[in-house]
């Protein structure tokens, strides 16, 4: 008996994963564009986001793009192999990288409280900087806030993007052409959009335009409705707190103008055609539905698309069905090799077929939507020698 | 009845590690016998709604999520910081018109959000309610208080709300308020199980949550390794086994065997990885659960089977 051991279909998951119907997302195709300046790879958590990006940056490296990664919270032996333990919040240059095509490969780890504290130096006078940068409100929101990491991974592409030297025109060599940015962990794709909005909502709120200009504008006549707001909050916060955020809010307050206009001006950026951003997701039905709100929500902000890739995806390159392989087990003594091999096969075929489903399901909804599939491959992605492997994964049509 | 062993069960673990799930099935494990068990959420996200199928949890509300098989309850609550600071404002200061005014100028939201420490004190204090209704014989009280709770990398400061509102107040309500909800976490009726993958960054981080907790005087209770691979080899069996086995199918010819051995190994191999990862792990000296993974992925038939996993491996926590 001959099951399917035709090298062609070895790892036939590829096959498998995506529809026929579906389009396949040409990553090399992707990266050989020179018009491409920008990608962002985003999803829900845990869907290897951090991976994929560093292989793609990789990739596109060693075929020659002049490759920068942001990476935010890679796992350790990652961040090792990228040379980027040490969080300095500056882009270095990966060894290791083949450069014989002319590219080359810098990575940075997004420290978030520093390019807070870089803003904020850059922005204010070192009088002012000094006010808020030991203001314990603006330590809070620059350390905890839960928008602030997407906010300042925004800033972060913003600084790296102006390096591109796009507006300068052609004519000088710019220090990379290509920013891979992983997006913050968090459980919904849809964080990374949400949250600078958030945050700028907030620095651009009611009570603080009122703190900071309480005779000016339509709302000089709240201002008795001021006085009961800080009676208010001096009797349950103390007035130590409340001179605090007035404190805070007067400091930060040459500050606003300059938050919005970058957060503008990076969405702008963003829905540029030097974009595109590539939706991470794993073959289950969370991550999937994950993915299916970040496509919509692309697509009403007019945001560039590639595709998505699903990330490991279970596949065989034994053709023997979780049934046959069972019933081959029945027949053999229980504990031997064989019988535990076959088991776990069908084990193994049970989820390939249950990622299959949920891919094809998700495909039904997306429809004309680009997919490219990498296989659940045993063990961690850490070494470079991994992130090849990735990126040939990612690349590639068919297993 | 008897009384469960702790009446809080703050559950934690890494992003991705399923601890939404465990802590549901901690909840069901704990409702046994006609006890009531109040599941708490504190992030907005709905995750409780989701995981039980019900639809969202609004404002204050403690709805039943579940009735156990054996008689007892799961209620569900989504505290919110901000609707949690509008209350507590309501209780102990009567604002009335200043209150509104709060509102109507982004207060709230501002506290809530960056005010240091604030949040965290009001989102554990709405906990600390709850499993103070049954020491004071207040309606509505509870057998047990499980808290889905930030993750293992936030864990400590979230807990640590001593430490959190040093800066924001040293005096006054909110300081006294802090003082009693760290009498309540430190106390022998407060455990942190740590949730993890047996993957090595899960591990990494659930050790270092382990080390950060001990300063706080929280006590760590169970490390519960969840979506653990089944397999019927015992570690030494696994241990007996050769890296790149030989098979012998009958029915299969020498390429197929090949295949199915070389698939074979590639699981051993990552049944070997999560032993190596497991055997991390016991160091820290905490009781260690195994949750089976369940390729049909998580229902509430599956959530019930995790319950009676947690009730066979923690007896003592969950009798």
């Amino acid at each position: 008996m001959t099951l399917v051991t035709d090298p062609a279909r070895a790892g036939g998951h590829r096959a498998w994963g995506r529809p026929e119907t579906t389009p396949f997302l040409d990553v090399d195709a992707l990266l050989a564009d020179r018009d491409l300046h920008i990608v962002i790879c985003c999803g829900s958590g845990g869907v290897g986001k951090t991976s994929a990006s560093a292989a793609l940056a990789v990739r596109a490296a060693e075929q020659g793009r002049r490759v920068v990664v942001l990476t935010i919270d890679p796992a350790r032996r990652l961040a090792q192999s990228l040379g980027i333990e040490q969080l300095d919040n500056t882009p270095r240059p990966v060894a290791g990288i083949d450069t014989s095509a002319g590219g080359s490969l810098e990575a940075m780890m997004l420290d978030m409280k520093r390019t807070f504290d870089d803003v904020v130096l850059a922005h204010a006078s070192p009088e002012k900087a000094e006010q808020i940068l030991g203001n314990p409100f603006y330590q809070a929101l620059s350390t905890s806030f839960s928008g602030t990491q997407e906010y300042m991974a925004m800033e972060k592409l913003g600084q790296l993007s102006a390096e591109l030297g796009l507006d300068r025109g052609a004519g000088r060599r710019a220090r990379w052409d290509l920013i891979v940015v992983d997006t913050p962990p968090s459980r919904s794709a849809l964080d990374f959009l949400d949250a600078p909005e958030h945050l700028s909502s907030l620095l651009d709120g009611r009570l603080l335009r009122l703190l900071l200009n309480p005779s000016r504008g339509p709302l000089r006549f709240m201002s008795a409705g001021l006085a009961v707001v800080t009676s208010a909050m001096s009797r349950v916060l103390g007035a130590q707190v409340l001179s605090d955020v007035q404190t805070f809010v007067a400091a930060f307050e040459t500050l606003f103008g300059g938050f919005r206009q970058r957060a503008e001006a990076t969405l702008a950026n963003l829905a540029s055609p030097h974009t595109t951003f590539l939706v991470v997701a794993t073959p289950e039905r969370d991550a999937l539905r994950e993915a299916t709100f970040f496509v919509e929500r692309l697509a009403d902000e007019g945001l560039p698309l590639a595709g998505v890739v699903v990330n490991r995806l279970h596949g065989s390159a034994v053709a023997l069905s979780a049934e046959r392989a069972w019933a081959m087990a029945e027949d053999l003594p229980e504990d031997g090799l064989e019988a535990l091999a076959l088991r776990a096969h069908a084990t193994r075929m049970h989820l390939v077929e249950r990622n299959q489903e949920a891919v094809r399901r998700f495909c039904a909804t997306v429809p004309g939507l680009a997919l490219t599939t990498v296989p659940a491959l045993p063990g961690d992605v850490t070494a470079l020698d991994d992130l090849r492997t990735v990126g040939e994964l990612l690349a590639a049509r068919d297993g | 009845m008897p009384e469960p062993l702790h009446t809080l069960h703050v559950v934690s673990g890494k992003g991705g590690t399923g601890k939404t799930t465990v802590a549901g099935a901690l909840a069901m494990a704990l409702a046994t016998g006609g006890r009531r068990v109040l599941l708490c959420e504190v992030e907005g996200r709905q995750g409780l709604a989701e995981l039980f199928g019900v639809p969202p949890l609004q404002g204050d509300e403690e709805r039943r999520l579940v009735r156990t098989p054996d008689g007892g309850e799961v209620r569900g609550l989504s505290i919110n910081a901000r609707d949690a600071l509008m209350e507590y404002l309501a209780t102990f200061y009567r604002l009335g018109l200043a209150g509104r005014a709060l509102d109507k100028f982004g207060v709230y939201d501002f506290a809530t959000s960056i005010a240091p420490g604030l949040r965290d004190v009001l989102l554990t204090g709405k906990v600390y309610e709850a499993v103070r209704r049954r020491t004071r014989g207040r309606p509505h009280s509870y057998d047990a208080v499980v808290l889905d709770a930030p993750p293992t990398g936030r864990i400590a400061p979230f807990l640590n709300v001593h430490e959190a509102v040093a800066g924001l107040a040293r005096v006054g309500p909110i300081h006294s308020q802090a003082d009693s909800i760290m009498q309540v976490l430190r106390s022998r009726r407060t455990v942190v199980h740590l949730v993890t993958l047996l993957q090595d960054m899960p591990v990494t981080e659930t050790l270092e949550a382990v080390e950060e907790l001990g300063p706080t005087g929280i006590a760590v209770g169970a490390v519960v390794c969840n979506m653990v691979t089944p397999t019927p080899l015992t570690p030494e069996a696994l241990a007996a086994v050769p890296a790149e086995p030989r098979l012998d199918v009958p029915g299969l010819d020498e390429a197929d065997d090949a295949a199915l051995a070389a698939e074979f190994a590639d699981e051993l191999a990552a049944l070997r990885e999560e032993h190596a990862c497991y055997q991390r792990l016991v160091p820290a000296g905490r009781p260690l659960v195994e949750l089976p993974h369940d390729p049909a992925g998580i229902d509430r038939a599956a959530l019930l089977t995790l319950a009676r996993a947690l009730r066979e491996q923690l007896p003592e926590e969950v009798a």
